[in-house]
């Protein structure tokens, strides 16, 4: 309480230094505006001025100056791909993990680790390559945008000359990529290149994550409040603050809040990436609707009414993928290719590819809510599946009598994936090969691929599988609409509402409890009382006027 | 003794009791829109009237509450035995066969005995079950640092409810009530203040010498 009343001291002091910045800031424009945001022009460093064979020999060139940045790199989830949930223990990271998507990294390196934040990392039973020049420093810091990945050649970019019908790992036609003029162009990295991965997951424009698409490349302000150039025009690493290279955020260990926000010294360092840290816990005015809005944010994180729904702009997001059907040929022995969902923006999307099965996608999809505390169990390789229910290859932690817990909005994917029946546990597949006679997008075999992937891994696989329905979650916590667009109360207040599936909290609307139940109970009771008590006065006066009629 | 009309309701009296029922009846309209039982108005204007309207009503109960304390009229609301069976008696079967309700307002005393238990009972445990539950509810941000919040929550809100349906059911009684013996007889005296009471020659007396504005004149 004390807390709070400090707080509220302190945002009222903190309005009257802001006015004074301001005013300081009004001040400081009349003197001559700054050239440059850095201190070091890349494009005069000599070691960079010079044309570039390959990707490593620009790292071998960064690291003549930054000499620790290679080794940070080497420490983060990005070089990694390996993380330990600290909660569960389990461990986590593309390269160990089998998802609901393409399945498994595992010997579909080429193809998955074109998007590693390194080169040449062609076996990941392995650890990433050793080697310091190994790390790609141009896929996060260039910034000329002519730096690019080719999405088979595990990491590297396209060279000249480049492969007719080569792509990048953001399905464009591959271009020779300018080495030189990528590491001249080195700067603090942009929406490009973090969504040059991150926009493309799981093989396409938005198919993963549903809130993270190529429309936030230049988001209209209804899509996304922060990185429009018509809203806040942030960058990612705005507010995925980095240090050492450790880039905050995380969908294995999220942030749900940040709970220390407000009692935090204006200014202080924060590596956490919660709309708290920078919104605080109570950050809607003092209306009355303000306040109890303020009211919620203990319970509901603020994505769940500020993002109404994901994938919007333009670009759907994969809500289906079923395995179970991929393999179907033409009468020639032709894989199939069928589109049928044009979305937003006019681009058609595969309804069913013989290499991948059949799919959904959706656009403006509303949400899945549950309690999360930011931690989640994953059905690990390993571990043993049952097969006679839905399998969450993700499930989330948390719930109403956790005080950390908060009602967090989700993709949920559905899958329909590959499963071993004797030991039901997930299989691992080998999908990419263009020159193997086991992958199944070249020889569109389950027996093999399946057999493949498990030797690759040196898995123990029965030789039996099937197909296993899962869902998957992914948080959502990007598209944040305009204040205007956040979710009516009556979205979540009615009885059908967004929280129908939310046990453990209060929502007005939300359903009859007890209280009311008994109450509506009282009152009906009263009216019957009141109705039979007037209909037996009645009685009593039709009977006396009878009487007088007969007496008169 | 002698039937006279004579100003039983203070102005602030009546004020207290008409804006009481219009805030009581906003409090319901809202509230129950507030717990989808009707989506007349929206949600969110929902909030706002019922939060507005019961900090009006909690300052007019504070006024009241003082207005009772300071003036005699805490002494009406005194239950007493004295007389009770025989209302009880009349609402449960007198009424049916056209008797005279057995009790006789008098100008200290102007409620029946069973008006004044029900009252009391009204003031001193519905009221306050509705109010310190519906402050509880405003109030969340300062308890819900506690352990299992949400449950507490749970808990004062189906109170509250529970409360209001309970103040509900005795509008509904209390408006019904008014039809026996006559519905406008009854509104009447809560409009002018007026009522015709029993007054004994002494305080007939009392009044036409100092008060006189309290007696209408008879005829």
């Amino acid at each position: 309480m004390a807390q709070r009343a400090w707080a509220i001291a302190a945002l009222f002091s903190a309005s009257f230094l802001w006015a004074g910045g301001v005013w300081a800031q009004t001040g400081m424009e009349s003197i001559v505006p700054q050239l440059s945001g850095t201190t070091a022009d890349h494009s005069k460093f000599e070691v960079l001025r010079k044309p570039f064979a390959s990707g490593p020999e620009v790292t071998q060139a960064c690291l003549s100056c930054h000499t620790e940045a290679s080794d940070q790199v080497m420490h983060t989830v990005h070089w990694q791909w390996e993380y330990t949930q600290p909660e569960t223990g389990q461990i986590l990271g593309k390269s160990n993990v089998i998802n609901s998507f393409c399945g498994n990294v595992a010997g579909n390196e080429a193809r998955c680790t074109s998007c590693h934040a390194g080169y040449g990392w062609t076996d990941v039973r392995q650890p990433a390559p050793d080697d310091p020049t190994q790390v790609d420093c141009l896929a996060c810091h260039d910034t000329s945008g002519q730096y690019a990945k080719q999405d088979n050649q595990a990491g590297n970019p396209p060279l000249d000359p480049v492969t007719p019908g080569a792509k990048t790992i953001t399905g464009a036609l591959a271009w020779p990529v300018n080495l030189s003029e990528a590491a001249q162009s080195v700067g603090m990295p942009t929406n490009e290149n973090c969504g040059n991965c991150h926009f493309y997951g799981g093989g396409g424009d938005n198919v993963k994550h549903g809130d993270l698409s190529s429309v936030l490349f230049d988001p209209p302000l209804a899509v996304d409040v922060h990185m429009s150039s018509d809203g806040a025009n942030m960058t990612c690493v705005d507010c995925h603050v980095t240090e050492d290279h450790v880039i905050n955020g995380s969908r294995y260990d999220t942030n749900v809040s940040d709970p220390h926000a407000d009692t935090r010294a204006p200014g202080a360092a924060s590596d956490v990436a919660a709309c708290d840290s920078c919104h605080t816990a109570t950050p809607h005015g003092n209306s009355v609707v303000g306040l109890k809005l303020n009211d919620h944010t203990d319970r509901v994180a603020c994505e769940s009414c500020h993002i109404p729904a994901f994938a919007r702009g333009g670009v759907a997001t994969k809500t289906l993928w079923d395995w179970s059907t991929a393999g179907r040929l033409t009468a020639e022995g032709k894989p199939i290719t069928e589109n049928g969902y044009t979305q937003g923006n006019g681009v058609e999307r595969g309804l069913y590819l013989s290499t991948k099965g059949d799919f959904a996608w959706g656009e403006n999809v509303v949400p899945y809510y549950a309690w999360f505390d930011g931690n989640v169990s994953y059905s690990q390789p390993d571990e043993a599946i049952n097969p006679s229910a839905r399998v969450e290859i993700n499930s989330l932690h948390g719930d109403a009598g956790d005080a950390a817990s908060r009602i967090f909005p989700f993709k949920r994917m559905e899958g329909r994936q590959a499963y071993d029946t004797i030991s039901n546990r997930l299989a691992f597949n080998l999908v990419y090969g263009p020159k193997s006679d086991t992958a199944f997008w070249t020889n569109f075999d389950w027996a093999k691929s399946l057999q493949a992937g498990a030797d690759y891994v040196g898995d123990d696989y029965s030789g039996s599988y099937g197909f296993i329905d899962t869902y998957m979650y992914w948080p959502i916590t990007h598209m944040v609409a305009p204040a205007r667009d956040a979710l009516d109360c009556v979205e979540c207040h009615k009885s059908d509402g967004r929280m129908a599936m939310i046990a453990g909290v209060y929502v007005p609307a939300g359903g009859m409890g007890l209280g009311g139940k008994l109450g509506i109970l009282i009152f009906v009771l009263g009216a019957l009382g009141v109705v039979g008590h007037a209909a037996l006065r009645m009685v009593g006066v039709a009977r006396r006027k009878n009487k007088g009629a007969k007496h008169g | 003794m002698a039937e006279r009309l004579v100003k039983v309701y203070s102005r602030f009296n009546r004020i207290w009791h008409w804006l009481q029922v219009v805030l009581i009846l906003m409090l319901f309209f809202t509230g129950t829109r507030i717990m989808g039982l009707h989506t007349l108005i929206p949600f969110e204007g929902a909030v706002t009237l019922h939060t507005l309207s019961a900090l009006v009503l909690l300052v007019l109960w504070a006024f009241a509450t003082f207005w009772l304390f300071t003036t005699e009229n805490w002494k009406q609301f005194i239950p007493r035995y004295k007389g009770l069976p025989q209302v009880i008696r009349f609402y449960a079967w007198g009424v049916f066969r056209g008797e005279e309700h057995p009790y006789q307002k008098a100008y200290h005393r102007r409620h029946n005995p069973l008006q004044a238990l029900t009252y009391l009972a009204l003031k001193i445990v519905l009221f306050p079950a509705i109010w310190m539950s519906g402050l509880a509810y405003l109030l969340y941000t300062f308890w819900s640092p506690l352990d299992d919040q949400s449950f507490w929550l749970m808990v004062v809100a189906n109170i509250h409810i529970l409360a209001a349906f309970s103040v509900a059911t005795f509008v509904l009684l209390h408006v019904y009530l008014l039809t026996i013996g006559g519905f406008r007889v009854h509104v009447r005296p809560m409009i002018s203040g007026f009522e015709e009471v029993e007054v004994s020659a002494e305080a007939e007396a009392y009044f036409a010498a100092e008060k006189p504005e309290r007696l209408k004149a008879e005829g």
